[in-house]
């Protein structure tokens, strides 16, 4: 599947770790960075891998055009401290979809040649199906778990990401003389399939410098947040309003993508009794982040600090939460949920009112059981995306999309863990 | 207030203080830069000609970019030293400014008369981690700097009210001013291997630690005395006074600097 004219689904997982007390808000003081890692049990951690890579290759056997994996560290949301290693397995058991590794945080790589090489290998062996996220990394992951210096990430940012390209694009050896890396004989072994290099998105915020990057670069600008549509409205805007004004009349909607929270049922009724808890784990216990660790002096600009919220930074607001309804989340645009006709609209109104191509599809929220995570992905394949994929009838998604080999090695006969049942799945569902 | 610009073009804002007459003493602010009142340099300049460089990056202008690691900062240091034109001045520096002063001393030892290390940065023992500032919010830091966090919030605000958005936003940015810059020599573990070159020091040195730091305990005023093998450097614990002895105990702080003068 290469690029078309066709809306792009990507199914996405964080994979979160389904198991956090009840009162783990009460009890401990963040979901990352310093969570006790006693709560972590391998045994579960087995079988929760398992099944969260079966539904990736679930999602591709029922028609999405992308599996998505990202990298969190010392995160009990996101279990994915190499997403490569997820990518891996994926390139050799799927056989389709894109492979999105959204992405490496490439200024944590010593050297971030590391990158280049991994990517490529996982473009070879995916037969030309890499998808290649190169995020700045959350304060959480760069700054407190990796330790890099705040004031100096995205410098360190943009060598790593100007080493990574000459490594894809030059035929010679060469020498990187960089500020934070140094190295004598620069020589890609082995290359990636797709020329000049595959498809670079750039999850981030909504700084201007940010906008610039992807606009300089025909990288795709990738708004992944937990915000919903409503909430992720000014970061789109302010996008296009930059494509704008610097005159580029290229405004492809395959430009943006972005990241939603989706739970389709039959009816709007069944869709809150069967993923209401579901997502309110994820909200009131997965989302609990210790506010100190989001944002360590000269990690961000002090224009966007100018245009930042307060809010968490005052003791009585912290101390003041309270939890959120799923009412609340809905009505916040934070979560899609419904039944295929509800999904479909604001589907519909949230790609043309953000103007963007490609959608990342969260569909496996916070302590959902498989079966569920199944039900609501089928359904949005057969019931919504169909009506969603002609929305942009004028635009070819070709320039910000992977170009798979026409004979590649193809991996049939991984139906059976497809379809794998787990063993809560009811009777007569699925 | 002068502006001098180093040889390396970076200009800098040094506060001055006391008569010319007197011998000249540099002070290096800590991470939280120069209040807009400084007890202790009043204090000193009763004795020293004072001269307090605003390090860059803690004024108004954006991060100084040209300085990046701990040589950079060490010899911006001695570029200072050298376009205020002073000679062999001594050299105080508090907690962030302590760890720049012992990185100048241990690389030019001989271009000092004296060395006064205030609740010093830049040494780390694995038994007393220092505590994470970086992941602290605005309103946490008064307790873990202050014996009287009370009164040490004051000193920290300047007297803005965090209650208003403005004045937390005014904080803020300035607060990754200069944090950020006190990153680059600080994050994630404040030890940039000073410790290998203290060695070096030769010139007259004292300690002055607050008894109740909690930040840096008085543990890491002794390590620094067993690692300063080339001079002896005498240890001054302050009572009623934290990490912010300088605030909390202005007399007592000048008084053992002080003891420089022999």
């Amino acid at each position: 599947m290469g690029g078309s004219k066709l809306m792009k689904f990507v199914w996405f997982n964080l994979q979160p770790w389904p198991y956090l007390p009840e009162d783990f808000r009460e009890t401990y003081r963040s979901v990352w960075v310093d969570i006790p890692n006693t709560l972590f049990d391998p045994e579960k951690g087995h079988d929760l891998y398992n099944m969260y890579l079966d539904q990736l290759e679930f999602a591709e056997s029922v028609g999405f055009d992308g599996l998505g994996c990202n990298e969190h560290h010392q995160n009990a949301y996101g279990l994915m401290p190499s997403p490569n290693i997820i990518a891996a397995s994926l390139a050799r058991r799927t056989s389709d979809a894109a492979i999105c590794v959204i992405g490496n945080s490439i200024a944590l790589y010593n050297p971030p040649l590391r990158v280049a090489e991994e990517f490529a290998m996982l473009d070879c062996i995916s037969g030309g199906r890499l998808v290649a996220g190169f995020p700045v990394g959350t304060a959480m992951d760069t700054n407190f778990t990796y330790g890099q210096i705040p004031a100096l990430t995205r410098d360190k940012y943009a060598e790593a990401h100007d080493m990574i390209i000459q490594a894809w694009t030059r035929d010679e050896v060469f020498a990187f003389d960089g500020k934070y890396n140094q190295l004598r004989y620069v020589n890609l072994w082995p290359k990636p399939v797709q020329k000049p290099h595959p498809p670079v998105y750039i999850p981030g915020g909504g700084s201007i410098e940010t906008w610039d990057f992807c606009l300089d670069h025909d990288y795709n600008y990738s708004y992944l947040s937990f915000n919903g549509y409503k909430g992720g409205k000014a970061m789109l805007d302010g996008f296009w309003d930059r494509q704008a004004e610097r005159g580029d009349r290229d405004d492809s909607p395959y430009r943006t993508s972005f990241a939603q929270i989706m739970c389709v049922a039959d009816t709007d009724e069944e869709a809150e009794k069967l993923y209401a808890e579901h997502v309110l784990y994820f909200f009131n216990r997965c989302l609990h982040v210790y506010p100190g660790f989001s944002d360590p002096a000269g990690y961000r600009t002090v224009d966007t600090i100018k245009a930042g919220k307060l809010n968490q930074l005052r003791k009585e607001n912290i101390e003041m939460f309270t939890k959120l309804t799923w009412k609340d989340l809905v009505d916040g645009g934070f979560v899609i949920a419904g039944s295929p006709d509800t999904v479909a609209e604001q589907m519909e109104y949230l790609a043309t009112s953000l103007r963007v191509g490609t959608v990342f599809c969260l569909m496996s929220i916070g302590n959902m059981p498989d079966w569920k995570t199944r039900y609501s992905t089928q359904l949005f394949a057969e019931k919504v995306m169909p009506r969603l994929r002609n929305i942009w009838p004028d635009y070819d998604s070709e320039q910000w999309w992977c170009k798979p080999l026409a004979n590649r090695v193809r991996h049939e006969g991984d139906d059976l863990n497809r379809a794998r049942r787990y063993p809560d799945t009811p009777e007569g569902v699925l | 207030m002068r502006s001098v610009t180093t040889r390396r073009g970076i200009e800098a804002k040094v506060r001055t203080l006391g008569t010319d007459a007197n011998p000249p003493l540099v002070y290096l602010h800590g991470a939280g830069g120069l209040m807009p009142t400084e007890p202790v340099l009043e204090c000193l300049a009763e004795h020293f000609a004072v001269f307090a460089p605003e390090w860059p990056g803690f004024g108004e202008e954006m991060t100084e970019s040209r300085l990046e690691d701990m040589l950079d900062f060490t010899l911006h240091g001695w570029d200072l030293i050298e376009c205020l034109g002073l000679d062999r001045p001594c050299l105080v520096g508090h907690s962030m400014g302590g760890m720049i002063a012992a990185e100048m001393a241990a690389i030019n030892p001989t271009g000092l008369s004296g060395l006064a290390l205030l609740a010093a940065a830049g040494l780390w023992l694995d038994d007393h981690p220092v505590p994470d500032i970086f992941a602290m919010l605005p309103f946490e830091l008064a307790e873990v700097l202050f014996s009287d966090p009370k009164a040490g919030e004051q000193v920290l605000t300047a007297g803005l009210d965090f209650g208003d958005d403005d004045a937390l936003k005014q904080f803020l940015v300035g607060n990754a001013r200069k944090l950020g810059t006190a990153g680059k020599i600080l994050f994630p573990i404040p030890n940039r291997r000073l410790s290998k070159r203290l060695y070096r020091v030769s010139t007259a040195t004292v300690l002055v630690w607050g008894q109740q730091d909690k930040l840096l305990p008085p543990v890491y005023a002794e390590r620094y005395q067993e690692l300063l093998t080339g001079t002896v450097a005498e240890l001054h614990l302050i009572d009623g006074a934290a990490h912010m002895l300088p605030y909390e105990q202005p007399e007592a702080t000048a008084a053992a600097v002080c003891a420089l003068l022999g």
